[in-house]
């Protein structure tokens, strides 16, 4: 068996980006995930590769873009307000169809908000939050070992569709210690073709560019680009499923509040009550397909989220509105207990049809 | 066991300083010592000493705490009333100082009466599971950073090998190779093993000098982490 370490779910991913074969972050500090770029900064300079602390986020993001173009695997990682300032390079790197890796280890909002977990920044990661028409991959891990096996699977995932791969994470699942083990997902590798790496005079040129000309042209990149979203809709959702075989209800969660939720959820069962649980490991790609087979079978739904509900719009969505869906949250850095699931849980065992 | 005036918990961070700190305290507390703790990590913004208020609290342990512990207030400011543990001789002081260099720079402003007073300990919390210490070479490393950044030299090593809610005796017996090293390489004794109470009830009798610890449990720990420890099923 391979070794176990105790590890910071911070310092996790950026283990695990190294052993994915980045050599190149860019960062500006942030708390709570300040120890990605720590972490950078004590073992790249041993390994030959480069840490650099950019004087901004906007630079950094800019400088993943340019690391991204030459066909590297690169990342960057920050707290809410950082994503923010990267938003407009998370465009760019969008619509010039080249692979990154990014971070958003979340914290309370709006504006500067506070330092404690949160997970309000759902819509910012899967609508978009930069401008045009894009997606990103988002991985959401709600353990230490699911932040270092997600971040080797996101620079997979990126490589192979060409796009941002982002870790949607917490202060909490950030700053958490439990054991994880590395070699659990493999490092897989692309060729790029396309990358921007010197024509040595043997080739023509390669350009990496978002601005076209021609609104027809435009059109069809994005035609194209929503092709291959397509794909990874069809081929990369992951979720976990828990007690949900003769479930009545289904609750649905993600990160830090499915584990709230799988405590309330364990309590409720040892109460007699059948309820379950969805965990959307992939945000975009959701996993609208198993909520729909689920409202077939249960008589409602329950969100747990950090936020004011957001993820909510995609379980109604997902199952048409055929089922109610309550919300338990909490939000600005506070945490649901597992009694306030619990109470949710009996709520919705008495609606429903 | 025999107590220093003040006894500082360092180390690498995420070693388990504040775990070992709190633990220390409650036992201090328990043999009838006027104990207080204080939190001087200026680094870690979750986890700190402030989380066992109610336990400290209940043991009649004196809690200080920075002003905006565990609060959105990101500022690394220490309290004046820190300054009480090197002040009071009649107290029993415990300093849980932060990780690394960074964490121990704090340390700095009470080096010179910690020092004038000479009745410290000054423990070095090891733990061979993290990833930046696997080895007593890298351990001693920082240690010489941490001793650099905060004035005072270490004077003893604690054993806190774990690997959290998997640690079985086993995993601390494993560590016992890795301390005689780094106990060789610095001509520190080893002072402490701590553990966690049912690890530690293994224990008996095999190592000594062992603090048993009691760890608070936490929101987030899963219903199939909770008993005994064990090796979980990886994500595929």
């Amino acid at each position: 068996m391979a070794e176990r370490v105790l590890m910071k779910g911070n310092e996790a991913i950026a283990e695990a980006a190294i052993r994915a074969g980045c050599r190149h972050y860019f960062g500006y500090p942030i708390t709570p995930q300040t120890e990605i770029a720590a972490y950078m900064a004590k073992k790249m300079p041993k390994i030959g590769g480069v840490f650099l602390q950019a004087e901004s986020e906007i630079a950094s993001i800019n400088m993943v873009y340019g690391a991204a173009a030459a066909g590297m695997r690169v990342m960057t990682s920050s707290s809410s307000p950082g994503i923010s300032l990267k938003s407009e390079g998370l465009s760019y790197i969008a619509g010039s169809d080249v692979p990154a890796f990014v971070v958003n280890v979340q914290r309370g909002g709006p504006g500067l908000g506070g330092i404690q977990p949160s997970q309000s920044d759902y819509f910012q990661a899967t609508k978009g939050g930069g401008h045009g028409d894009y997606r990103m991959i988002v991985l959401a891990p709600a353990s230490v070992q699911e932040m270092a096996s997600l971040t080797v699977k996101g620079f997979n995932l990126a490589d192979k569709y060409l796009m941002t791969a982002m870790i949607l994470a917490d202060g909490t699942i950030g700053q958490m210690m439990e054991p994880i083990t590395f070699e659990d997902v493999e490092v897989e590798s692309y060729d790029k073709p396309w990358a921007l790496t010197g024509t040595k005079l043997r080739r023509k040129h390669n350009i990496v560019n978002s601005l076209y000309l021609k609104p027809d042209e435009l059109e069809r990149k994005n035609f194209e680009r929503y092709e291959r979203y397509r794909t990874v809709e069809e081929n990369e959702v992951m979720y976990e499923e828990y007690m949900m075989e003769d479930a009545e209800v289904c609750v649905v969660a993600f990160g830090i509040a499915s584990r709230v939720a799988k405590n309330a959820v364990a309590q409720a069962r040892s109460e007699g009550v059948r309820v379950g649980l969805i965990r959307p490991i992939t945000l975009w790609p959701f996993p609208s397909k198993v909520l729909r087979q689920a409202a077939e079978k249960v008589k409602s739904f329950v969100c747990v989220e950090l936020n004011m509900g957001q993820m909510i719009e995609d379980v109604r969505l997902a199952i048409e509105c055929t089922r109610p869906v309550s919300l338990c949250n909490r939000t600005g850095g506070m945490i649901p207990s597992p009694d306030q699931v619990l109470a949710s849980i009996r709520e919705a065992q008495k609606g429903g049809n | 066991m025999d107590h220093k005036r003040i006894t500082l918990f360092a180390g690498h961070y995420g070693s388990g300083k504040t775990n070992i700190a709190v633990n220390y305290a409650l036992l201090l507390a328990r043999e009838g010592k006027k104990t207080a703790i204080a939190d001087l990590d200026i680094v870690n913004p979750y986890f700190r000493t402030k989380d066992s208020a109610s336990d400290l609290e209940a043991a009649g342990v004196d809690l200080i705490s920075p002003q905006f512990a565990n609060t959105n207030v990101d500022l690394p400011a220490l309290p004046a009333e820190a300054y009480r543990l090197v002040e009071d001789k009649s107290i029993f002081a415990v300093m849980d100082v932060g990780g690394d260099d960074r964490g121990a720079y704090a340390l700095g402003r009470y080096a010179p009466f910690i020092l004038e007073e000479e009745d410290y300990c000054m423990a070095f919390v090891a733990n061979p599971c993290r990833p930046l210490t696997r080895t007593p070479e890298e351990a001693l490393e920082v240690m010489r950073e941490i001793e650099t950044a905060g004035g005072v030299p270490f004077t003893a090593i604690v054993n806190n090998a774990n690997l959290a809610h998997e640690t079985t005796p086993e995993t601390v017996l494993a560590a016992i190779p890795y301390m005689e090293r780094l106990s060789k390489l610095s001509g520190l004794p080893i002072w402490l093993t701590s553990a966690e109470e049912t690890v530690a009830a293994g224990l008996a009798g095999k190592i000594p000098h062992l603090l048993p610890m009691k760890l608070q449990a936490k929101y987030f720990d899963l219903p199939e982490q909770k008993g005994p420890p064990r090796v979980r099923p990886l994500f595929g």
